[in-house]
C-alpha cells in the first residue's frame, strides 16, 4: 500500500466537491421538514434534476441555464408530491417513495440519448489574488460557483430560520400546524412553498452530480445520495450549520474511500465502496440513540397530515 | 366576495409576491372547484374502485408518454396489456407471468404486514439479495453432492439470510430508535456491494474461466428450482407465494397477531391499551418481510436467474412496494396487483422488442401507477364536494 501520495490539498478539494450535491439536497430537505413535511422523494428529485440539468446544458451549451433547469425540474417534481400530500392528503411516506421510483424511471427514460456525452465544463472561480495563493488558493478559492452557492444557501437558510419572520412562521407551521392555522397562516400554501424549495435544492444537487462531479449521465447515478441527504438532516438535528458539517464529513469519507482504493489497500474494493452507507447507518444510530435529544429537535408536526375543517 | 379577496383575504400575509403569482391560480382553482369532507368510515366501494381507476388513469397518462416518445399509444397499450396474454407469442410470455409475479407477490405480502402496522421496511431489495447469497452459498457448499435434503436446506438458509438482514434495521429501531426507513434502504446498497464481492470472489465459479458469477445452480438437480407444471412457469417460488397469500389472509383475519398488526396501524394508542408490545411487533413484521424477501431471492437464484452475478437483482424489492400499495395491503389484492405488475414487465419487454420503447418507460409507468393510486385514495377516505362551501 502506497501512502506517499497523500495530499491535504486534494483531500479538502475532493471533500468539498463530494459534499456539495448532498449539501444542496440536505439543506432543501431541512426546510421541508422544518415546515412539518417528510418528503422521502429526495432521491427522485435529485436524479430528475440531474437529467434536466444535463439535457439543457448539453443542448444550450450553458451550465448556468442547466442549473436553472435542474432547479425548476426538481421543484416541479416536488410540486407533484406537494399536490398529493397537501391537497389529496395522501400518505407522505408512500408518496415520497412513489416520487423516488417515478423520478428514477422518468430520468432513465429522458436520459436515453445522453449516455456517454461529456457536458461542457462549469466555469471555476478565479479571483485575482486569492485563487493564486499557494495552498489555500486551490483548496478554497478555485471551485466552481455551485460549491459556494451551496454554502450560501446553508447560511441563508440559517439566517432566515433564526432571524426573520418568514423563518418563524415556517417553524410555527412545522411545530404545530393547528395553532398556526388558528393564527391565520396558510399552512398548506407555506408547506407547498417549502416543498418546492426543497425540490429545487435537490434538483441543483443532482445537476451538480451529472455536470461537475462525475461529469456525465448514467442511469441511477445518484446511487443513494438522496437517502444520505435525508440521513444528514437527522444527523444535523434539523440545524442548518450541522448540515454543512455532515455533508463535509461524508465528503471526507468519500475521499478516504477513493484514496484507499487508489493506494491499493488490501481489502476488496466492494468493502470500501460500501463504507459511506455503513457510516450513514452508524451516524444515524448515534444520533437517535439518545431518545430525548432526538425527539426534542424534530419538528413536532413532522409527517402529520393537516386537514383544515373550517 | 371577489375572486381577488378569496385568493388573498389578508394581503399582509404574503411576503413573497412571486410565489403567490405562480401558486395562487392553482390554489384558487383547487379551493373553489372542490373541497374534501372526511368520511366517517372508509368507503368500501372506493377502496376497490380506486385502484382500478388508477390503472385506467395510468394507461391514459402512459399513452400520452408513449405518444410523446413518438410511438402509437394505442398499439403500445395493447402490446403491454393484451399481447402477453393473448397475442402471437402468448405461449412464450404467459408462463413468464407467474415467474415474474411470484417474487413480487412473495415480497409484497411480507411488506404489507409491516406497512399495515406503520413499520416501513423499504429495503426488501437488500433482503432479497442476502437470501439469494445465503441460499446459494449453502447449495454450493454441498457441490457436487446430489442429496434431496440440499434444496430444503437452501430454502431455510435463504429465509435466514433475508431475516438476518431485516433484523439489522429492526434491532436498531427497537434498541436505538433509529429510523428504519433510512437504515433498511442503506442496507440495500451494502447488500449490492456484498453481492458484487461474492460474484467476483467467494462464490465465483472455479471452472468459470475467470468470468464473474457463481456456478449455475439451475443446472444441478439437487440445487435447482424447476418448473413444476410444464408450460405454466410455476416453480417453488410461485407455490410459496400462493401459500404466503393464504397464510397472510388467515393471519390478518383470524389470528391475534394479525389483529394486533391492524390495530397498531389504525391506532397506536389503542394498541398500547390492548397490551400490544410495539417492539416485538417491529421485530416480527420486519423478520417476516425479510424472510419472505429472502425466500424470493433464493427461488430466483435457483430458478430463473440460475446463478449469483453482480446484476442478479432487478428491482423486485422496490416494485413490490408498488404491488403492496396497489393491492391495498390486502393479500388477495396483492395477488392481483402482482399479476398486473408482472404483466407490465413482460409487456414492457415485448414493447421494447416490437416498438423499441425503452425499458425505462416501463419503470416510469410503474411509478406513475403508484402516484395515481395514492391520489385516488382520497376518494376512499373523503367525499368530494364541488363548489364553494355554503358559508
Amino acid at each position: 500500500m502506497d501512502l506517499s501520495s497523500f495530499d491535504p490539498v486534494v483531500l479538502i478539494t475532493t471533500m468539498m466537491i463530494a459534499a456539495t450535491p448532498i449539501m444542496f439536497a440536505a439543506i432543501g430537505e431541512l426546510v421541508v421538514e422544518k415546515s412539518g413535511v417528510l418528503n422521502l422523494g429526495v432521491e427522485g428529485m435529485m436524479i430528475f434534476g440531474a437529467i434536466c440539468g444535463f439535457m439543457i446544458t448539453v443542448n444550450f451549451d450553458s451550465p448556468f441555464l442547466g442549473m436553472c433547469a435542474a432547479a425548476i425540474g426538481g421543484a416541479l417534481m416536488a410540486l407533484l408530491f406537494g399536490l398529493l400530500t397537501q391537497y389529496l392528503l395522501s400518505n407522505q411516506v408512500a408518496t415520497g417513495l412513489a416520487l423516488t421510483l417515478f423520478g428514477l424511471g422518468l430520468s432513465a427514460l429522458l436520459g436515453q440519448r445522453y449516455a456517454g456525452i461529456k457536458p461542457p465544463s462549469t466555469p471555476k472561480l478565479d479571483l485575482p489574488i486569492l485563487s493564486d495563493l499557494p495552498i489555500v488558493g486551490p483548496m478554497l478559492f478555485s471551485h466552481d460557483f455551485m460549491v459556494y452557492l451551496a454554502i450560501a444557501i446553508v447560511a441563508g437558510v440559517w439566517a432566515t430560520l433564526k432571524y426573520t419572520r418568514v423563518g418563524l412562521i415556517l417553524r410555527a407551521v412545522g411545530e404545530n400546524h393547528d395553532a398556526a392555522h388558528a393564527l391565520g397562516y396558510k399552512v398548506v400554501r407555506i408547506r407547498l412553498m417549502a416543498i418546492m424549495f426543497g425540490g429545487a435544492c435537490a434538483g441543483l444537487g443532482g445537476a451538480y452530480l451529472s455536470l461537475v462531479r462525475v461529469p456525465q449521465w448514467t442511469e441511477g447515478m445518484t446511487a443513494g445520495a438522496g437517502w444520505i441527504a435525508l440521513a444528514i438532516v437527522v444527523f444535523a438535528s434539523w440545524k442548518p450549520w450541522r448540515v454543512l458539517l455532515g455533508a463535509w464529513l461524508f465528503g471526507g469519507v468519500t475521499f478516504l474511500q477513493l484514496y484507499l482504493q487508489a493506494a491499493g489497500l488490501d481489502v476488496p474494493v466492494e468493502y470500501l465502496s460500501m463504507s459511506p452507507y455503513v457510516i450513514t447507518i452508524v451516524v444515524l444510530v448515534i444520533m437517535s440513540a439518545d431518545k430525548n435529544k432526538a425527539a426534542m429537535n424534530a419538528p413536532a408536526s413532522l409527517g402529520k397530515v393537516f386537514h383544515a375543517t373550517h | 366576495m371577489s375572486i381577488k379577496n378569496y385568493i388573498n383575504p389578508n394581503p399582509k400575509d404574503d411576503r413573497n409576491p412571486l410565489a403567490l403569482f405562480f401558486l395562487s391560480p392553482g390554489i384558487w382553482l383547487l379551493s373553489v372547484v372542490f373541497r374534501l369532507e372526511p368520511r366517517p368510515q372508509p368507503s368500501k366501494l372506493w377502496s376497490i374502485a380506486a385502484p382500478l381507476l388508477a390503472v385506467v388513469l395510468t394507461m391514459i397518462a402512459g399513452g400520452i408518454m408513449f405518444a410523446a416518445l413518438g410511438k402509437d399509444p394505442l398499439e403500445a397499450i395493447r402490446i403491454i396489456f393484451w399481447d402477453p396474454l393473448f397475442g402471437d407469442f402468448a405461449s412464450y410470455s404467459r408462463p413468464q407471468l407467474l415467474v415474474k409475479a411470484g417474487p413480487l407477490v412473495l415480497i409484497a405480502i411480507g411488506l404489507s404486514l409491516g406497512f399495515r402496522a406503520g413499520i416501513w421496511n423499504i429495503g426488501a431489495e437488500g433482503q432479497y439479495i442476502m437470501g439469494a447469497i445465503f441460499g446459494a452459498a449453502t447449495g454450493l457448499a454441498f457441490y457436487p453432492a446430489e442429496l434431496w435434503i440440499i434444496f430444503p436446506l437452501m430454502v431455510i438458509a435463504g429465509a435466514i439470510g433475508g431475516t438476518l438482514w431485516a433484523m439489522i434495521p429492526a434491532i436498531l429501531k427497537t434498541k436505538f430508535n433509529t429510523n428504519e426507513i433510512l437504515t433498511s434502504l442503506m442496507l440495500v446498497y451494502i447488500a449490492q456491494e456484498i453481492l458484487k464481492s461474492m460474484a467476483n470472489g467467494l462464490l465465483k465459479n472455479p471452472e468459470g474461466h475467470g468470468f464473474p458469477g457463481s456456478r449455475n445452480l439451475a443446472h444441478y438437480p439437487a440445487t435447482s428450482n424447476p418448473e413444476l407444471i410444464a408450460g405454466t412457469g410455476a416453480h417453488w417460488g410461485v407455490m410459496a407465494a400462493i401459500i404466503a397469500v393464504i397464510a397472510a389472509y388467515i393471519l390478518l383475519s383470524r389470528h391475534i397477531l394479525g389483529f394486533q398488526i391492524r390495530l397498531t396501524g389504525e391506532s397506536p394508542r389503542a394498541a398500547r391499551f390492548a397490551s400490544v408490545r410495539p417492539n416485538l411487533l417491529i421485530v416480527i413484521c420486519m423478520g417476516l418481510s425479510g424472510a419472505l424477501a429472502g425466500l424470493a431471492g433464493l427461488f430466483e437464484v435457483t430458478g430463473p436467474a440460475g446463478q449469483i452475478t453482480d446484476k442478479f437483482n432487478v428491482g423486485y424489492g422496490f416494485t413490490a412496494i408498488i404491488v403492496a400499495f396497489l393491492g391495498r395491503l390486502h393479500p388477495v389484492g396483492i395477488l392481483l396487483a402482482g399479476l398486473l405488475m408482472a404483466l407490465t414487465y413482460i409487456g414492457g419487454e415485448l414493447a421494447q422488442l416490437q416498438m423499441s420503447i425503452p425499458a425505462a418507460a416501463i419503470q416510469a409507468f410503474q411509478g406513475m401507477l403508484l402516484f395515481f393510486l395514492l391520489a385516488m385514495d382520497v376518494l376512499t377516505n373523503f367525499k368530494i364536494k364541488f363548489g364553494k362551501e355554503a358559508a
